[in-house]
C-alpha cells in the first residue's frame, strides 16, 4: 500500500525532529539542531536495510518517490512566500552583509571540497 | 465574485498545487524556448516565485510574500516549513550511506567554517557601517549566518528592534542570493558531485537557499547539501550568543 511508504517517511521526519528539538534543549539553544538531517539519515538507513524492504520497494516506495518528486514545486512555493520585500527594504548594510557572506562562502566551496577528497585518497593507505 | 473567493479560500492548498503547476509549466517552457535549455526550468520557476513574493509583499505589506494574498494563501502551506522538510527528507530516498561517509569530515568542517566565516564577514560589514557596540555587531554578524540565527542571537543579547530587523534582512539577502546565484556559479566552484554538495550545504547553511539553489543546479545533489545545511542554523544559534559574542565584546 502506498501509505506504508508515506508513513515510513513521516515517522522518519517526526523522530528526527524530536531528536533535533531535544538536542536544542540539551545545548540550551532556541532552535532545532539538525532534525531534518537526522531524519534523512534514518530514511537512508531504512532504505538500505532488509527489514524495511517491504516499506521501500514496490507501491510503498512510490509513496516516498512521489514526495521526493514534489520537492521542486514545493521549493518554488517556498520561494513565493519569502519576505523579499523586507530583504530589499533592509538597505545597503543588509545588502552588503548578505552579498559578502555569500561570495566568501562560495569561494570556500572548492577549497573545503579538496580537504574532503584528500582525506578519501589517504583513507586506504 | 463571492462564490469564486469562497471556493479559492476553502480549497487553498489545492489552488496552490494548480498555481505552482502552471508556474512550473511556464518556466520549463521558457527555459526550453528562450534559453534552449541553458538555464534550468526550476531556476526560472524559483526566480518567478521570488518576483511574485516581492509583489505580494509590496501589495499586502505582509511578511510571507504572495501567501498574504487571500486567494493564494495555500502557497504559504505548500511552501511552509512542514512541507519543505517533508519533501527534503524524501529526497534522501535512494542515497547511499557510502557517499555520505566520503564527505563526512569535510562536511562537518564546512558547517563550522560556514558559520564562523559568514559571522566574521557580517560583523566586519557592521563595523564598516559605523557600529561600535558589541551587541549590535554580533547580532548583524549572526544575521549574515542565517535569518533565524540573527534574531535568536539578538533576542538573547538584548539588541534593539532596528538591529534585529537589519540582521533578518541580511539573512534574507543571503538566502535569496544563494537561490539565484548557485546555478550560475556551480560550474566554477566544482559543485557537481555529492561531496562538494555536502561542503556547499555546510558552508551556505541557509536551508531555503541551499534547497532552492541545488534544485536549480542538479536535483540529484539536493539530499547531500540539505543534510549538512540543516545542522548549520542550530550551530549558529549555539555559537552566536556565546563564543562569538564573547570574542566580539573582547575587541569592542
Amino acid at each position: 500500500m502506498i501509505i506504508y511508504g508515506v508513513a515510513l517517511l513521516s515517522v522518519c521526519l517526526i523522530v528526527g525532529m524530536l531528536i533535533g528539538e531535544s538536542l536544542g534543549v540539551l545545548l540550551n539553544v532556541d532552535a532545532n539542531v539538525g532534525g531534518v538531517g537526522i531524519a534523512m539519515l534514518f530514511l537512508v538507513i531504512a532504505s538500505n536495510t532488509d527489514k524495511f524492504k517491504s516499506l521501500c520497494t514496490g507501491i510503498a516506495g512510490e509513496g516516498i518517490k512521489f514526495w521526493s518528486a514534489m520537492y521542486i514545486p514545493i521549493v518554488v512555493a517556498m520561494a513565493a512566500r519569502q519576505n523579499v520585500a523586507a530583504a530589499i527594504d533592509g538597505g545597503l548594510l543588509a545588502l552588503v552583509a548578505g552579498v559578502a557572506a555569500v561570495v566568501v562562502s562560495f569561494a570556500l566551496v572548492p577549497l573545503l571540497s579538496r580537504i574532503g577528497r584528500s582525506n578519501v585518497e589517504k583513507g586506504p593507505l | 465574485m463571492d462564490i469564486f473567493e469562497t471556493v479559492f479560500v476553502r480549497n487553498n492548498l489545492i489552488v496552490a498545487f494548480a498555481v505552482i503547476g502552471v508556474i512550473m509549466w511556464l518556466s520549463y517552457f521558457l527555459a526550453d524556448k528562450l534559453t534552449a535549455g541553458r538555464i534550468h526550468g526550476s531556476a526560472i520557476a524559483i526566480a518567478l516565485g521570488l518576483l511574485a513574493a516581492y509583489w505580494g509583499g509590496l501589495t499586502t505589506g505582509g511578511s510571507t510574500g504572495v501567501a498574504d494574498v487571500a486567494l493564494l494563501g495555500g502557497i504559504g502551506l505548500m511552501g511552509g516549513g512542514m512541507m519543505r522538510d517533508f519533501a527534503i527528507v524524501a529526497t534522501a530516498f535512494g542515497v547511499h550511506l557510502s557517499e555520505l561517509k566520503k564527505a563526512g569530515i569535510a562536511g562537518v568542517i564546512s558547517i563550522f567554517a560556514g558559520v564562523i566565516v559568514s559571522f566574521i564577514v557580517g560583523a566586519a560589514v557592521a563595523v564598516m557601517f559605523g557600529y561600535t557596540d558589541a551587541v549590535a555587531i554580533t547580532t548583524i554578524g549572526a544575521g549574515a549566518v542565517t535569518y533565524i540565527v540573527g534574531p535568536v542571537t539578538g533576542d538573547a543579547l538584548g539588541a534593539t528592534d532596528a538591529v534585529i530587523t537589519l540582521s533578518v534582512a541580511a539573512g534574507l539577502v543571503k538566502s535569496i542570493l544563494v537561490m539565484i546565484g548557485t546555478p550560475l556559479v556551480a560550474k566554477s566552484i566544482g559543485l557537481d558531485n555529492p561531496q562538494s554538495a555536502m561542503v556547499f550545504g555546510g558552508l551556505m547553511g541557509t536551508t531555503s537557499g541551499v534547497a532552492a539553489g541545488l534544485a536549480a543546479t542538479d536535483p540529484k545533489l539536493v539530499p547531500y547539501g540539505a543534510m549538512t545545511a540543516t545542522f548549520y542554523t542550530g550551530l549558529g544559534c549555539l555559537l552566536g550568543p556565546s563564543i562569538l559574542f564573547f570574542i566580539v565584546s573582547a575587541i569592542y
